[in-house]
């Protein structure tokens, strides 16, 4: 790798690459917690709840950058508590990175989940109900195995899209080379100098052949989900 | 062994109110138009739908008593379901659908016991499939007998047929009759088929409107007048009780049941089998003299005991042979003809009569 892309650059790379395993997956619990509400409960104000988690989709992400400064700063609210309590700073650091990245992608894999879980016939529950299932069994052993491939495009789909997040990241956590700055942000910092176009496009050719083997890996996984439904 | 149900709900623009109980165990048919609120019942006995007001007890157990706030959650009812439209478990093979109840049941059967519902059900060569490499046919005796391994206390079958073409449910048929006469379980059969009623069914609940409208055992319900008028379809003719009293030479099996004998084609039961016998309203002709020289195997002499007018042109009259009736669906032009009255005796000419041979005979 080393011969086609600076140590800098691989080190965006790599960078950019745990920034989004990271982020994905701690927050896939979380997504499916919310596809299954979203898709499987009726209650007041859930369209409001819905909105809010499709919020990061239409918000600019200097604004989720920004508030997520404001909330989880070390000096004040919950960010000054985290490390008052237990020294953890995400500001600056490349979890704080990750976070960032988690809420901006967070509908994506809601979306994917909660279609998925949507096509499920819910007879099969009842009938699973009726054989002796109460329900969390059900949602281990009939529920969470049909939505697998629904699940699995959500996460690549939010894998691919994390990769290019640029605002919320710079502005929550700055372009710390080594620790925040990743793909797109060494980019920009490539572009501010004299010079650095060569780099730039190398940088962006890396991100196009990331993004094409996403989403191509997602759309195969999506057409895969419609077949089993 | 019993189940008690009396159940109230109100729906929009319907109003489900009934109550019924089955005394023994076999099968009683909810037999009734679509629309009269069959499923909803199988579901509420289930415990997958919570009406309003009601109260269900099976062998003793009360699942469901609203005056006492009693409802117990359908995974924990043990009311094995066959639903229309099967509902494997599409990700699992057939052996895993058939042993997903099997495994949560409170008391497991028997491994013998699945060894013996496989081949009941001719699943053995099924078991490695996915749902989706199975015929209808299959799916459904599958959804069968993954239900009767759960070790259940009932077994609700809610027109698990239906969407199977005729011959495909013929395939099945044999399989339920098999399941009847062996299971010692209560069955609740949900149906709009008469055919199928008359064949499976020992007792029968006819729904109407969310109403029971009758009930009692398959032979009175579906050979009286009152079907027309209680579910809107038209009367069966008679389903009689009957056991093999002979093997003619002449290449007839004789048919013993209460009130005479009727003669078919050489069965291939023993003597003493018993056997279900169906004979459709338009297959009776009525004579007033004794007609002999007739190629018909079967004239019995029997006593107009009914009559009911169906429609403009028909009429069913109820006989009596014995103590076993049928009905014959005769024009009302005919009737006038042979001035036909309650009390008349009759010549019915039986043009054909449809024997249920169960393939597996009980040794009992």
């Amino acid at each position: 790798m080393d011969a086609i892309l600076t140590p800098a650059e691989s080190e965006a790379l790599l960078l950019s690459l745990r920034v989004s395993s990271v982020a994905v997956f701690g927050a896939l619990p979380f997504a499916f917690a919310a596809a299954l509400l979203l898709a499987r409960t009726r209650f007041y104000g859930k369209t409001l709840v819905d909105g809010l988690i499709h919020l990061p989709l239409v918000l600019p992400p200097v604004a989720v950058g920004f508030l997520l400064l404001m909330a989880f700063g070390t000096r004040h609210g919950p960010g000054g508590w985290l490390f008052q309590a237990f020294g953890i700073r995400l500001v600056f650091s490349w979890t704080g990175a990750a976070l960032a990245s988690a809420i901006i992608t967070f509908p994506f894999q809601v979306r994917a989940i909660r279609l998925s879980l949507e096509a499920i016939d819910t007879g099969l529950s009842a009938a699973a109900q009726t054989l002796g299932a109460p329900w969390w069994d059900r949602l281990l052993n009939v529920s969470l195995p049909l939505a697998l491939p629904g699940i699995a495009a959500g996460v690549v789909t939010a894998f691919a899209a994390s990769l290019g997040e640029f605002g919320a990241i710079i502005t929550f956590v700055s372009n710390i080379p080594g620790e925040t700055r990743t793909l797109p942000l060494a980019i920009y910092t490539a572009l501010q100098a004299p010079g650095g176009e060569a780099e730039a496009a190398r940088l962006s050719l890396m991100s196009i052949m990331l993004a094409l083997v996403f989403m191509t890996l997602a759309e195969i996984l999506q057409r895969r989900a419609r077949e089993r439904a | 062994m019993s189940v008690d149900v009396v159940l109230r709900h109100r729906f929009p623009g319907f109003v489900l109110d009934a109550s019924f109980s089955l005394p023994r165990l076999g099968v009683t048919a909810v037999f009734g138009a679509s629309g009269a609120g069959k499923t909803t019942i199988i579901n509420a006995i289930a415990g997958t739908f919570r009406p309003r007001e009601g109260r269900i007890v099976i062998n003793e157990r009360v699942v469901m008593d609203s005056a006492r706030g009693i409802f117990v959650p359908a995974w924990r009812r043990r009311a094995g379901y066959v639903f229309q439209d099967a509902r494997l478990f599409p990700h699992m093979s057939v052996r895993d659908n058939l042993l997903f109840g099997w495994r949560r049941a409170p008391i497991r059967a028997d491994e013998r016991d699945i060894a013996h519902v496989v081949a009941l059900l001719g699943l053995e060569r099924l078991l490695m499939r996915k749902p989706r490499a199975l015929s209808g046919g299959e799916k459904g005796r599958v959804a069968l007998g993954r239900a009767l391994l759960s070790s259940p206390e009932i077994l609700l079958l809610d027109e698990p047929f239906a969407a199977l073409d005729a011959q495909r449910r013929a395939e099945v048929l044999p399989y339920l009759e098999n399941l009847r006469d062996e299971a010692r379980l209560p069955m609740l059969y949900v149906s709009h088929s008469l055919e199928e009623v008359a064949r499976l069914a020992d007792d029968v609940v006819v729904l109407r409107d969310g109403r029971v409208a009758a009930e009692g055992s398959v032979f009175e319900i579906l050979t009286g007048l009152e079907l027309p008028a209680l579910a809107g379809s038209p009367p069966l003719g008679a389903v009689i009780s009957a056991a093999i009293s002979a093997h003619r030479d002449d290449g007839l099996t004789a048919l013993a049941f209460d009130g005479g004998t009727l003669f078919v084609p050489r069965l291939k039961q023993p003597v003493g089998c018993r056997l279900r016998l169906r004979i459709r309203a338009e297959e009776i002709m009525l004579a007033l003299d004794e007609p002999r020289m007739i190629s018909a195997n079967n004239v019995l002499a029997a006593r107009v005991v009914g009559l009911s007018t169906d429609g403009d042109t028909h009429a069913n009259v109820l006989l009596a042979c014995g103590k076993t009736r049928f009905t014959a669906r005769i024009t009302r032009a005919s009737s006038a003809r042979l001035e036909l009255v309650p009390g008349k005796p009759v010549f019915a000419v039986v043009k054909s009569v449809t024997v249920d041979t169960p393939r597996w005979v009980p040794s009992a």
